[in-house]
């Protein structure tokens, strides 16, 4: 065996986490880079659960259904071949959790139980109480503890990843990062680098469900080196979370998948409290509009139908942009066994007993599906993945790899509900499997800390830090933050189109103008939070405009990416044979020709520079358009 | 509304400076809480004297009680800022570090040793390795596993320890938090098979022995795990390995 490599991975979420359990496991030494304790990360807040076929209720689920679900719900855009591994492995992958010590909640007779999620029609998604992310997490969390305290491993907490020491011929060799106390840059060089930095919700501010660290920064500091971005205009909105002015709280889909409705009153002048609605008098909309999915159908169709509900019919709840989460019809003691962590959460932040009154929801800015553009090598034999190929989720800059949320594979143009815990989890781990084949081909190891290659970056770094200390302007960052999240959320939302899309870009360019005119108003040199987040900050403007550039590039409706104008309309009651619906499909598949391709943005002094790339179809032609009705 | 809520603030520059106390002055809004407040007060950190200070720095992240990065002392008192809401807080409203963990900067303190106390019970499953081996996973009573879970959900926020007399920066008791992890592991089927070891770790000084009894730990959980009740099971099952130990048992 050639001798020990060294890794530095970025991130100590589900992703990263798993990335760094494999590459240890390989015998490699790994350093792991976090902002904060790594089991604070945002995984935890994931909640209803994860998928993975095990039919063990009844219902003749399939791991081929799997795969087709997670394909049309994501509206053909993901490359196939990984989708299909990735589904394949997940029943195995919940065994391993399960080794772990992950209290995944059990059946009455013992088994893994299971839940109804959206998108689907089968209950494939196992589930720990209503916090399954923070169980996943601390399980793999555990098993880091144990490689640490094996010496295979070492954390570097508080520590935030600034950019990537790039050698002559453009290959990765370790990381410049910043101390978040001392605020001392310093270069750490390895043998490749792992990105598992999560997701950049932050971009849409308070309006997002996302942790205030899940900035996208990390992936869009590579961005800028050269890395590309992917499909990065699909962004989900999750139908379900609680207003608020600080952030948007997720309540689970599996509330919805646990038998709660959506609704809000037939009359917009409705006076009554909740309870007091009779029946006919609710509005359940998506029961009506898809009787076949219901509450369940995928979450940008839910996302939308929430906002024309609110927006187009002015039925929102007290005229607000606001609909009704019920669970009061359900069994008071079944849900708070299920369902404890969110109904503790709603309860706690809203005064209110979801038992015993309605929710009131809004769709908020919830996860990216696209990402940093990852390779995969298909497996001709099988159809999915080449398994420990060194191309698996290998980005376009040599030795740095991705995986997690800020990468874009898995979800094409919207993710299905528990299948990002399932992403985070599996491409961490074939990720790492892929770094620690790729450090088997490396000739010759990484240069010493002292190396050019690394002292013009930190000089770089430090330049960049001093401007912004000895800047005396006067925007403030939290003000421009929250800017940021209103521009976003309401111009680069759930619903687009184009004039909007070129008002919010040029927006976002005197947003990034301002944000170099920053006045920190701290003088304590030591715990800068404002400098980490005034960098954090310029970035997140800068994601801001990929996203944008992005969709304004995009002329159809895709998954999460809606642009009215180009919306081809399902026929109403026809159904495939109908000759109304097969001259849809044929429209259907003329728009594929056009639109059915991978956007990849690269950084560019101009902005944004678009191109595209053909998606691997080599699994599920697509023959069969959505239709959840 | 023109209601205005008051905080008063420990700082403290640096780990090594002395603290001092600031007030600040934040408006009232339906649903606030200790973190969107401190948000406020970090966008104009202006006190009550009109002076403009450096921002209070914090650590918070999930903002919905699920991570543990914000607990701080709230009226002294161990809480998660995200989810105090204000309403239910006398004013003025305090806030101050947790004082059982070294500051790093104001509200902020270094909670290394409760990971390392993690670490020093062996809290984790020993497994071959993170693949498939292609085998179900155990049956596992419903009942069992709401004990388990119960446990499970511990975010190492600190609360208990922050409540414990026993525990301390001079001090070596592990606390609570440390103990009803292996408790949890004990409990895992296969983690079962180093029940020993874990029980060991524990039956040290700084171990289970120190709990004083004072049952503190319970009461300020904000995810309400029964810490005393896995401090009493440990209780036992430690003196049946004493005597194992004693009399040359087997396991």
């Amino acid at each position: 065996m050639r001798k020990p490599r060294k890794v530095i991975v970025v991130g100590g979420g589900l992703g990263g986490l798993w990335a760094a359990l494999r590459v240890a496991e390989a015998g490699h030494q790994v350093q792991i880079f976090s902002l904060f304790e790594v089991k604070r990360s945002h995984s935890v807040c994931a909640q209803g659960g994860i998928n993975a076929c095990f039919d063990s209720k009844g219902e003749r689920d399939t791991i081929w259904q799997h795969i087709v679900d997670t394909l049309k719900g994501g509206a053909y855009l993901a490359n196939q071949p990984p989708v299909k591994s990735m589904c394949e492995d997940a029943p195995g992958l919940i065994q391993t959790f399960e080794r772990m010590g992950v209290t995944f909640s059990r059946t009455a007779e013992g088994l893994l139980d299971l839940r109804l999620f959206g998108g689907v029609k089968h209950r494939r998604t196992l589930f720990a109480g209503a916090s399954t992310g923070q169980q996943l997490l601390y399980g793999v969390d555990q098993e880091i503890r144990r490689q640490e305290s094996l010496g295979r491993l070492q954390k570097f907490e508080w520590w935030e990843f600034l950019s990537l020491g790039l050698n002559q011929q453009g290959v990765c060799q370790g990381i410049i990062a910043m101390n978040l106390r001392t605020m001392e840059i310093k270069a750490f060089p390895s043998d490749a680098v792992m990105l598992a930095s999560g997701g950049m919700g932050q971009v849409y501010g308070h309006r997002s469900t996302n942790s205030t660290n899940s900035t996208g920064a990390a992936a869009c500091r590579v961005y800028q080196q050269g890395a590309w971005f992917a499909n990065t205009e699909f962004f989900q909105f999750h139908p379900t979370a609680m207003l608020g002015d600080d952030k948007t709280r997720l309540m689970s889909e599996a509330a919805r998948g646990e038998g709660g409705r959506i609704w809000v009153p037939r009359d917009a002048q409705e006076q009554r409290r909740p309870n007091q609605i009779p029946e006919q008098d609710r509005f359940y909309f998506l029961e009506e509009w898809y009787p076949s999915y219901g509450n369940t159908v995928p979450r940008d169709l839910a996302s939308r139908a929430i906002w024309e509900v609110v927006n187009k019919l002015g039925l929102g709840v007290a005229g607000e942009a606001k609909v009704y989460l019920d669970l009061t019809h359900l069994n008071p003691g079944f849900i708070e066994q299920r369902l404890h962590a969110i109904l503790d959460i709603y309860r706690k932040f809203h005064g209110t007993d979801p038992v015993h009154e309605p929710m009131e929801i809004y769709p908020s800015a919830h996860y990216a599906m696209g990402g940093l553009w990852v390779d995969f090598e298909r497996d001709d034999t099988t159809g999915g993945i080449k398994h420990g190929s060194p191309r698996n989720h290998a980005t376009n800059i040599p030795g740095l790899y991705a995986c997690g949320e800020c990468d874009y594979g898995y979800h094409g143009a919207n993710r299905l509900g528990a299948n990002s815990l399932l992403s985070a989890s599996y491409s961490g781990r074939v990720a790492g499997e892929s770094v620690a084949n790729y450090l088997q081909g490396l000739q010759q190891g990484h240069p010493d800390s002292d190396d050019p290659i690394y002292s013009s970056e930190i000089n770089h770094q430090q330049e960049l830090n001093r401007q912004l200390i000895n800047n005396q302007g006067e925007e403030n960052p939290y003000q421009l933050h929250r800017e940021l999240g209103e521009l976003m959320s309401s111009q680069v939302g759930v619903v687009r189109d184009n004039q909007t899309l070129s008002n919010a870009i040029e927006s976002l360019r005197t947003l990034q103008q301002r944000s170099r005119n920053i006045d920190l108003q701290e003088r304590n040199s030591w715990s800068n939070q404002g400098l980490a987040y005034a960098r954090q900050l310029q970035e997140m403007i800068r994601l801001g405009e990929v996203i944008a550039v992005s969709a304004l590039h995009r002329d159809e409706c895709r998954g999460a990416h809606y642009k009215p104008e180009f919306e081809l309309k399902l026929p109403e009651n026809a159904s495939a044979g109908d000759p109304a619906y097969e001259t849809y499909r044929n429209q259907w598949k003329a728009q594929n020709q056009n639109w059915l391709k991978t956007t990849i943005a690269k950084q560019t002094d101009w902005g944004p520079q678009i191109d595209y790339q053909a998606v691997d179809l080599s699994v599920l032609a697509p023959e069969e358009p959505r239709d959840y009705r | 509304m023109s209601e205005k809520i008051q905080f008063r603030i420990r700082r403290q520059d640096t780990p090594y400076s002395p603290a001092y106390w600031q007030t600040f002055q934040v408006p009232f809004r339906e649903g606030l809480n200790v973190v969107s407040a401190l948000m406020m007060i970090r966008q104009n950190p202006l006190t009550t004297d009109g002076m403009k200070v450096d921002p209070v720095a914090w650590e918070f992240n999930c903002m919905e009680e699920v991570c543990g990065a914000c607990t701080m002392l709230i009226n002294h008192r161990p809480m998660p800022a995200c989810s105090t809401l204000v309403d239910t807080l006398q004013q003025p409203i305090t806030l101050e570090p947790l004082s059982k963990f070294p500051v790093i900067r104001d509200l902020m303190v270094d909670r290394s040793r409760m990971f390392a106390d993690l670490k020093r019970v062996r809290a984790w499953i020993e497994i071959d390795g993170a693949w498939d081996i292609h085998q179900g996973a155990p049956r596992i009573s419903p009942e069992h596993w709401r004990d388990n879970y119960l446990y499970s959900r511990c975010m190492s926020c600190g609360s208990c320890l922050e409540a414990c007399p026993q525990y301390g920066q001079m001090l070596p008791f592990v606390g609570a938090a440390a103990l009803a992890a292996v408790r949890l592991m004990n409990n895992h089927p296969t983690g079962k098979y180093h029940r020993k070891q874990r029980l060991h770790a524990i039956m040290v000084e700084g171990g289970l022995s120190d709990c004083g009894n004072a049952q503190n730990c319970v009461q300020v959980c904000p995810k309400e795990i029964p810490l005393t009740t896995a401090i009493g099971e440990l209780g036992r099952e430690t003196t049946v390995q004493m005597l194992k130990d004693l009399f040359g048992s087997a396991d």
